[in-house]
């Protein structure tokens, strides 16, 4: 299936995944209305080694996920490769950012966890984070 | 064809179903349920009190979970006897019903210690299952003062399901502190002001040494009234059935890592089991929910005949109260160095031993943290990572370019 990868060489640390994936998933179709003057909890998130190299982490879609073990509501599901988490059941009692190795699932601000679902869910038809990267530092490809 | 038989229908034998099935498409299987529901989330009865979830959505798996896998369910029916020479269990029904792999997920039960004239009050209650919640939830007024004997994960998971639906809630615990079993001195008095912040009362090192109708004498004198009492003084294995048939049972019944009882082709996982804690090295009951699911899919994969191991198995918790989180994890080994860093908010107090990150408590700040339990399940040397880094902040950037290619350029 196809996954979301870094080429760390390429990012240039400029946060705008972050900014695409918040507006992404808002539901709303204004990028201003969105995001202005909002805290945003995006579901990738650029970080910056001790030598400066920056790059973008957001879930693996795990062959073996953990989160999805571990969720107390029957939440987190995979569904063809894609870990998914259903909003409804979910309780937010975070097991699943206790447990993820990669920090991948993350809290959503309101008080229940959120993860990547690969832009399925949302209006954006493809992972918002590739599309709007200035540089090609996040691709969508299959890889073995 | 093999027989798969599975007696308790709790999240272990969930994994169980799910850990068979990966394996072998073809087998029978059958679920002895005593409780007449299919498979719930029972760390959710607080938050079905809290009308944060409802009966539906408290099913851990679809509707069709047990016709999807072919399993049969006998509801309202206990196991009474395993014979492990026959390979033969004795239902509470009569019958006898033949296996070729069996895994014992029995879970806990309440433990109610004796106390002098707990006969006397007329509105008791356990919180331990879907019937418990429910049976409480019918007890309760708006008017009704609650007494809560147990300030552990259960107790007070309670206490914040029916607060704001009952006038008072008081808990009590022979312990010092709340939490005793996850929380050290320090973490527990910020989680026990935050929840008396929330109206709960407190009363820490003394418990109810004899009741008398509607009120509690305490051990230290003082007298405690109430209308409904909730007992969480703590839970027991089930385990009987296999200490019966002659399998090693100590506190739970004693499992490997691939989840196996001493017993020819029996198994046993979840809250019934013990079994290693490599934060620790000792053997112990960690009735965890995913650690539940982790076992029963475990010893599912190997009575089918498949090769599985859970081998990096350590106690966590994460656990919240009227929206402060509190994330746990490992052990806290004598001698151990202690990293913290605290504010009024949040508390962070990381445990190193022997260059590994052995154990944390986290509260009030939950991001990311599954960086530092993967350092306690991979038992990374810590000299290995840039742990000054870490330390401040849980950050994949910090534990090298070559992990990082692994994860984040490959399939994982």
């Amino acid at each position: 299936m196809k996954r979301i990868y870094v080429k760390e060489e390429w990012c240039l640390g400029c946060h705008l995944c972050e900014y695409n994936c918040a507006f992404a998933n808002s539901g709303l179709t204004d990028m201003v209305k969105a995001l202005r003057g909002k805290e945003i909890y995006p579901r990738i998130q650029v970080e910056q080694d001790a030598s400066g190299i920056t790059y973008a982490v957001s879930c693996r879609h795990c062959e073996d996920p953990i989160c999805v073990k571990s969720c107390i509501a029957g939440a987190l599901s995979k569904k063809d490769g894609v870990i998914e988490i259903d909003h409804e059941k979910c309780v937010g009692c975070l097991t699943c950012v206790l447990v993820c190795p990669y920090g991948a699932v993350i809290e959503d601000g309101s008080g229940v966890a959120q993860k990547c679902e690969l832009c399925t869910k949302n209006a954006s038809g493809q992972p918002a984070c590739v599309a709007g990267c200035p540089n090609g530092a996040i691709v969508f490809e299959e890889r073995g | 064809m093999r027989r798969y038989v599975i007696i308790g229908n709790g999240v272990a034998a969930a994994g169980c179903i799910e850990g068979i099935r990966s394996v072998d498409a073809a087998g029978s299987i059958t679920v002895i349920s005593a409780e007449e529901h299919p498979v719930y989330c029972r760390p959710l009865i607080s938050y079905y009190l809290e009308q944060k979830t409802d009966r539906e959505r408290m099913n851990y798996r679809a509707p069709s979970f047990y016709a999807d896998n072919g399993v049969t369910v006998l509801y309202g029916k206990r196991a009474e006897k395993i014979d492990p020479d026959a390979r033969q269990i004795t239902l509470s029904s009569g019958e006898s019903l033949p296996y070729d792999a069996l895994c014992v997920c029995t879970g806990s039960s309440p433990f109610v210690p004796p106390m002098q004239g707990l006969d006397t009050v007329a509105q008791k209650f356990s919180f331990m299952t879907l019937d418990d919640a429910l049976a409480l939830e019918q007890a309760v007024t708006p008017d009704s003062r609650v007494l809560i004997v147990g300030a552990g994960l259960i107790g007070l998971k309670c206490a914040e399901g029916l607060h704001g639906r009952v006038k008072s809630i008081a808990v009590c615990d022979l312990a010092p502190r709340v939490l005793s079993s996850i929380l050290d001195d320090r973490c527990a008095q910020m989680m026990q002001q935050h929840l008396e912040q929330h109206g709960i009362s407190f009363l820490l090192g003394t418990s109810a040494k004899e009741f008398q109708g509607n009120k509690a004498i305490m051990q230290n004198g003082e007298t405690v009234g109430f209308d409904v009492l909730v007992l969480a003084v703590g839970v027991r294995a089930n385990t009987a059935l296999v200490k019966d048939a002659g399998g090693t049972v100590s506190r739970g019944i004693a499992v490997d890592t691939q989840c196996r009882t001493d017993l020819p082709d029996i198994f046993a996982a979840g809250d019934c089991t013990e079994y290693r804690d490599i934060s620790s090295g000792a053997q112990k009951i960690m009735a965890l929910m995913p650690n539940a699911y982790m076992q029963g899919h475990t010893a599912g994969v190997n009575m089918a005949g498949g090769e599985a191991a859970f081998d990096n198995a350590i106690p966590m918790n994460s656990i919240g109260f009227f929206g402060l989180h509190c994330h746990t994890a490992g052990s806290q080994p004598e001698g151990c160095e202690v990293f913290e860093e605290a504010d009024s908010s949040h508390i962070k107090r990381l445990f190193v031993k022997d260059d590994r990150l052995t154990g944390f408590m986290l509260i009030g700040h939950m991001h990311r943290t599954g960086i530092y339990t993967a350092l306690i399940r991979n038992q990374t040397p810590l000299s290995s990572v840039d742990f000054a880094r870490l330390r401040i902040e849980p950050q994949l950037a910090a534990m090298g370019a070559a992990y990082r290619d692994r994860v984040l350029k490959g399939v994982i």
